[in-house]
């Protein structure tokens, strides 16, 4: 377990270097001279210099990666040229709506697609598979803001039943905060759950017909038991790792979703950064989505290696 | 030289009519087939949208403004400049199908490469590895992000975008299937054979894991229409006028109460499209499942 641990650890530290060196060699790739990106609107040869000694970039390259390192580390992501604000405090301010909003969607999206997956396997042949493969394939087909553009049009701006755009922080009125967010993480939520109905419908119909499943049957246990017991506790592995594997997609979902429902999220940020050409916030996005989906994944990892003791195994191998 | 020839070894590896079987299995699922009717239904408008489209999708007429679909002249209405949404449509799923075609394309020509050459050569595994493992810490919107940054918002920033935030799953896929050929007995046969690497990944595992990639090919396309839809929506992809069903839906947001046609439409066509191609890669893989199952 230890070796699988540290070697998985290296991986991930060593993907996170990569990463690093990639999003600062892309902010050098920009065209023209990152001086200039990065002052905005002060272009005074002072304002310039200044820039260039804040940023590093009178050094040379290796020490200009040092120096943007060591500040990223002390929390430092540099300062937004549209707003004047230390990008790390904006970051504080749209990080947690982006997090409640996709915990939010991983959660109705493994509860809606594991129940359906569940009931397509063992109701397989029925109408209630077909009704729920057709569900998922349309679930994996349909944009998901187009279907956020119509619960706008269709059930926020016609009934009223939902707040069409806006946001409210969870500590300063829960409910209100629920009833802003839930709609979005239905929406984001979808794509999510087809995939997991895809697969812990496969993954149930493979575990009904293993032997294990053959003997609780035989031995008597009721079916729920058997379903709930064995079948679906081993058909939850693949749950987890969907989920783990599904993240980039769903930080992208994220994003639009955002977008369309006017939440001051992470990735309202990053579309408002990239149209205002506002360079320090987009590499700080980058870094922060790259070192975020490394970690996550890691614990992911670690988790599957808890649930199953035969990835550890393998992975010793 | 008298000894005597080794007879090179040639175990067969395809089953003859494969090819004929997978055709026949196809053709008696209906689900398949509709969806391959729909596609081709959309492929040859997609072509010949040029001459077929009613109006020129950028033409704007101001004293038609917001037409309801049924309108005469106008089959599906017109937008908030007048333009004809049926003509825009055509175009939009044209430029849909490029971009999607040019990501499969970038995806492919990328990861085939690097996932046998992951599977079948041990030193390079983890290397590759690593490299799939960055891919995927930067998730496609990002990348796209990124990208417009460096080289600005187009049609082929769009598809290189999306055609390699698909590349790690291709070369996963395409990994594990090679590690599974080669440790197959004509694989080994013919690297006993003293068959060169080359030769061998060339005539026996690429032609065999095939079928692996066209699945692979087909899941990409839905995926990429999916995603131009998302990045023409943000205005990272396709820029207006040109018309694109990503844009056609972000400016229908701004008057869809008024004209909820606009709204409704594009993301109906971005539907059928990504469907059809689901459908039809469900049944691909169905079809060329050796189990035969449906799964």
């Amino acid at each position: 377990m230890a070796r699988y641990l540290i070697t998985r650890a290296g991986q991930s530290l060593l993907t996170l270097v990569l990463a690093t060196v990639v999003v600062f060699l892309g902010m050098r790739a920009l065209p023209g001279d990152p001086a200039l990106a990065l002052a905005g609107e002060d272009r005074s040869p002072a304002g310039l210099a200044a820039v260039r000694h804040e940023y590093g970039l009178d050094q040379s390259l290796p020490a200009q990666f040092l120096h943007f390192v060591t500040h990223a580390l002390h929390g430092d992501l540099g300062t937004s040229v549209r707003t004047g604000l230390p990008v790390s405090s904006m970051l504080g301010a749209a990080l947690p709506v982006t997090v409640e909003l996709s915990v939010l969607a991983i959660v109705l999206a493994t509860l809606v697609g594991v129940g359906a997956g569940v009931l397509a396997a063992v109701r397989r042949g029925r109408p209630a598979e077909w009704f729920a493969n057709g569900l998922a394939l349309v679930g994996l087909s349909v944009p998901h803001f187009w279907l956020g553009l119509l619960a706008i049009l269709y059930l926020s701006v016609a009934t009223g039943l939902f707040p069409a755009s806006g946001f409210v922080s969870l500590f300063d009125d829960p409910l209100g905060n629920l009833h802003h967010i839930i709609l979005p993480a239905v929406i984001l939520g979808t794509g999510l759950a087809a995939v997991i109905m895809r697969q812990t419908r496969s993954s149930m119909l493979d575990s009904l017909s293993a032997d294990y499943v053959r003997t609780a049957k035989a031995k008597g246990l009721r079916p729920g038991a058997v379903i709930g017991r064995h079948a679906l506790r081993n058909s939850l592995i693949v749950v987890v790792t969907i989920v783990g594997l599904q993240l980039g997609g769903l930080i992208s979902g994220a994003v639009v979703t955002e977008q369309i429902f006017g939440l001051p999220g992470f990735g309202k940020m990053t579309i408002d950064a990239v149209f205002q050409r506002d360079y320090p916030v987009i590499q700080a996005v980058v870094l922060i989505t790259a070192t975020a989906y490394i970690v996550i994944n890691f614990l992911v990892d670690l988790l599957y290696s808890v649930i199953d003791p035969r990835i550890r195994v393998a992975g010793e191998a | 030289m008298s000894v005597v020839e080794a007879t090179p070894v040639t175990v067969a590896a395809p089953e003859p009519g494969r090819g004929v079987r997978l055709v026949r299995r196809l053709l008696h699922n209906p689900l398949a087939m509709t969806s391959l009717v729909v596609l081709l239904v959309a492929v040859v408008v997609a072509v010949a949208s040029p001459w077929l489209a009613p109006y020129s999708p950028e033409q704007t007429d101001f004293s038609h403004t917001f037409s309801p679909p049924g309108t005469p002249g106008h089959l599906l209405g017109t937008d908030d400049l007048g333009r004809d949404v049926l003509s825009r449509l055509m175009l939009g799923a044209r430029a849909s199908l490029e971009v999607a075609l040019l990501a499969m394309a970038t995806a492919m020509v990328v990861a085939v490469p690097l996932g046998l050459a992951a599977g079948y050569f041990r030193r390079w595994d983890a290397v590759i590895s690593r490299f799939t493992d960055l891919l995927l810490a930067f998730p496609f919107l990002i990348l796209a992000v990124g990208l417009a940054a460096i080289r600005g918002a187009s049609l082929g920033n769009a598809a290189i975008a999306i055609g390699i935030a698909q590349v790690p799953s291709v070369i996963r896929v395409v990994r594990s299937d090679t590690l599974h050929l080669k440790s197959l007995d004509f694989v080994a046969a013919s690297i006993a054979d003293g068959a060169g690497d080359l030769w061998v990944l060339g005539r026996h595992v690429l032609p065999n894991a095939t079928s692996v990639i066209l699945v692979q090919a087909t899941v990409a396309l839905p995926a990429a229409i999916l995603g131009e839809a998302v990045l023409s929506f943000l205005g990272l992809g396709i820029q207006p006028p040109s018309p694109s069903l990503g844009t056609m839906l972000a400016t229908a947001q701004q008057f869809a109460a008024r004209a909820p046609w606009a709204a409704v439409l594009p993301g109906v066509v971005i539907m059928v499209l990504a469907l059809a191609f689901n459908v039809f890669g469900d049944a691909l893989r169905d079809a060329l499942d050796p189990r035969g199952s449906r799964r």
